[in-house]
């Protein structure tokens, strides 16, 4: 496994990530990935199945025990992850999966005042298999910024959801990145999502970075705009995606 | 009015273009809500649990006064409780029950600590796993009753020997359930865990420890019977106090109902302990959403 190198970071570099190799039995999964990640910017990354993007995802949370690989990995000490499904600990109460790992009456502080902020105030006391699956991804939300971390990585946090309950999900993460400001890699497989929410655009294919694109449409971004219309229709052709009514001549 | 319910059609590779196929009409019956036929039990019955030995009870009872049941082979239920009476009153029976009781639960306490915590280093870490679980299963294989003789030797015939075996005997089931509850958690909440930068000391207990609990508890379940059982046959062999001697002298005066008094205690000792972990299992699990709730 790859070593952390324990270097300084560079000034405003949250994440630095140089010539990362991640392979799998015999498989290269990741073959040689390089990425900065500036302090506070919401990086989206794309890819079709089999990419390489939870491996990279894993990679950057310090989770891939058992795969071997190479190259050099900066991340931050607090970092906090946001899985595909909430992961409640179904034993305990949803403040107390907020609180997690954080002791004394401040950790129950910060948990309420979490709560809040995603708007299940109330329902501290609430088993998670009492709460439908958006309330539940917002607990796992709450637990994931309750400790002001650096860095945010979530892996299709809202994949499993419908899709009106995915639209109002945009609009809290949306909130609370720009209160509290954590640098993000969003790991998703929808583009109109991708477009709607990051800065930054990667694509991931066959273990490499094809695509870098900077999004610079003025937030609330419209899905009517010209604009938004045209990166969709630039990353989906990136993805291997033909578009209606835009074939390759 | 013909809706699209009425004829539905429906081609199959099978057939040829020119066959239809016309389904049921269904139309909604007035008055007969349509629900899925229910597969698992549905509520409890109020009670339930002790429906079983009511009606062996209420048999014993019949059989006795009926006279299918010859007093001297079983005496009759308030022969039995006549001699309750006496014993209590003669302090026999609190003595003795006394005595019996603090081993067993002396034994049952120290048997559930230290197979919790084998448990607990044998899932954790593999050389742990290495060095215990190989011995746990040797201990196993043997009954205690042929221990018994070897642990007489090792360790004599006081209060000592029969707490040590009945905690030997409760060792097994506690670690084998614990273990493997604690190997089945789930390994996206170990993931979790790492992710929240747990110390190894919080995810023991908010984790693991939780999370096996289900298990744990099935394992008290066995652990409390058997600490009953375990306790009869120590006391079986030179008990010179508790409700073996008892018995024993019993036995030797041909007091049936003495006999039996002991054994109603031992059966009382059993359901109470197995119903109290059943509702400490209804009040820890009350999280879970199972064929059980």
């Amino acid at each position: 496994m790859a070593p952390h190198t324990g270097q300084l970071k560079s000034a405003t570099k949250t994440v630095h990530v140089r010539n990362l190799v991640r392979r799998f039995a015999a498989k290269t999964i990741l073959d040689g990935v390089d990425i900065d990640i500036e302090e506070g910017q919401f990086v989206a990354l794309l890819g079709r199945s089999g990419s390489g993007k939870s491996t990279f995802l894993k990679a950057l949370a310090g989770l891939d025990h058992d795969v071997e690989g190479t190259g050099t990995l900066d991340t931050p000490d607090n970092l906090s992850v946001v899985f595909q499904d909430a992961r409640l600990l179904p034993w305990r109460t949803v403040i107390q999966n907020v609180t997690l790992g954080l002791p004394g009456a401040a950790g129950q502080e910060a948990g309420r005042k979490a709560l809040a902020e995603v708007r299940l105030e109330g329902r501290e006391a609430a088993w998670p298999n009492q709460l439908s699956g958006g309330e539940q991804q917002r607990v796992a939300l709450a637990r994931s910024l309750v400790r002001q971390p650096s860095l945010l990585l979530a892996d299709e946090p809202f994949g499993a959801l419908d899709a009106l309950t995915r639209l109002k999900m945009h609009d809290l993460l949306r909130e609370l990145c720009a209160r509290h400001r954590p640098a993000v890699l969003l790991v998703t497989h929808d583009v109109d999502e991708a477009i709607s929410l990051a800065d930054r655009i990667l694509v991931l294919d066959e273990g490499r970075l094809i695509e870098d694109l900077r999004v610079d449409l003025p937030a609330p971004r419209d899905h009517g705009d010209p604009r938004f219309a045209s990166i969709r229709t630039q990353l989906l052709s990136r993805l291997g995606v033909e578009t209606p009514g835009r074939r390759a001549a | 009015m013909a809706t699209i319910w009425d004829a539905v059609e429906v081609k199959t590779p099978r057939q040829s273009s020119r066959e239809t196929i016309h389904t049921v009409p269904s139309v909604a019956r007035p008055g007969v809500s349509r629900r899925r036929r229910r597969l698992g039990p549905g509520p409890a019955i109020p009670f339930g649990l002790q429906i079983g030995p009511a009606l062996l009870v209420l048999l014993w009872v019949t059989g006795s006064a009926l006279g299918w049941i010859d007093p001297r082979i079983l005496s009759a239920p308030w022969t039995v409780v006549e001699a309750f009476g006496r014993l209590i009153e003669q302090g026999r029976l609190q003595d003795n029950f006394v005595t019996s009781a603090t081993r067993a639960l002396l034994g049952l306490g120290i048997g559930l600590v230290i197979g919790t915590v084998l448990a607990v280093i044998a899932s954790l870490s593999r050389i742990g796993e290495a060095l215990i679980d190989g011995p746990v299963q040797i201990k196993r294989a043997i009954p205690t009753l042929a221990l018994i003789p070897l642990l007489i030797l090792w360790f004599g015939i006081g209060e000592g020997m029969k707490v040590t075996t009945i905690a030997l005997a409760v060792i097994i089931p506690i670690y084998i359930h614990t273990h493997n509850a604690l190997r089945g958690i789930d390994s996206r909440y170990v993931e979790l865990a790492e992710t929240l930068g747990m110390s190894q000391k919080d995810f023991i207990l908010q984790v693991v420890l939780p999370g096996a609990l289900p298990g744990f508890l099935l394992g008290l379940r066995f652990a409390v019977t058997l600490c009953w059982v375990s306790l009869v046959v120590v006391e079986q062999i030179n008990a010179t106090s508790g409700l073996g001697y008892m018995i024993d002298l019993a036995r030797n005066y041909g007091q049936t109902d003495v006999i039996l008094v002991g054994l109603v205690v031992y059966v009382l000792l059993g359901l109470v302990s197995d119903g109290l972990v059943r509702l400490l299992e209804r009040r820890v699990l009350s999280w879970r959403r199972t064929l059980a709730n």
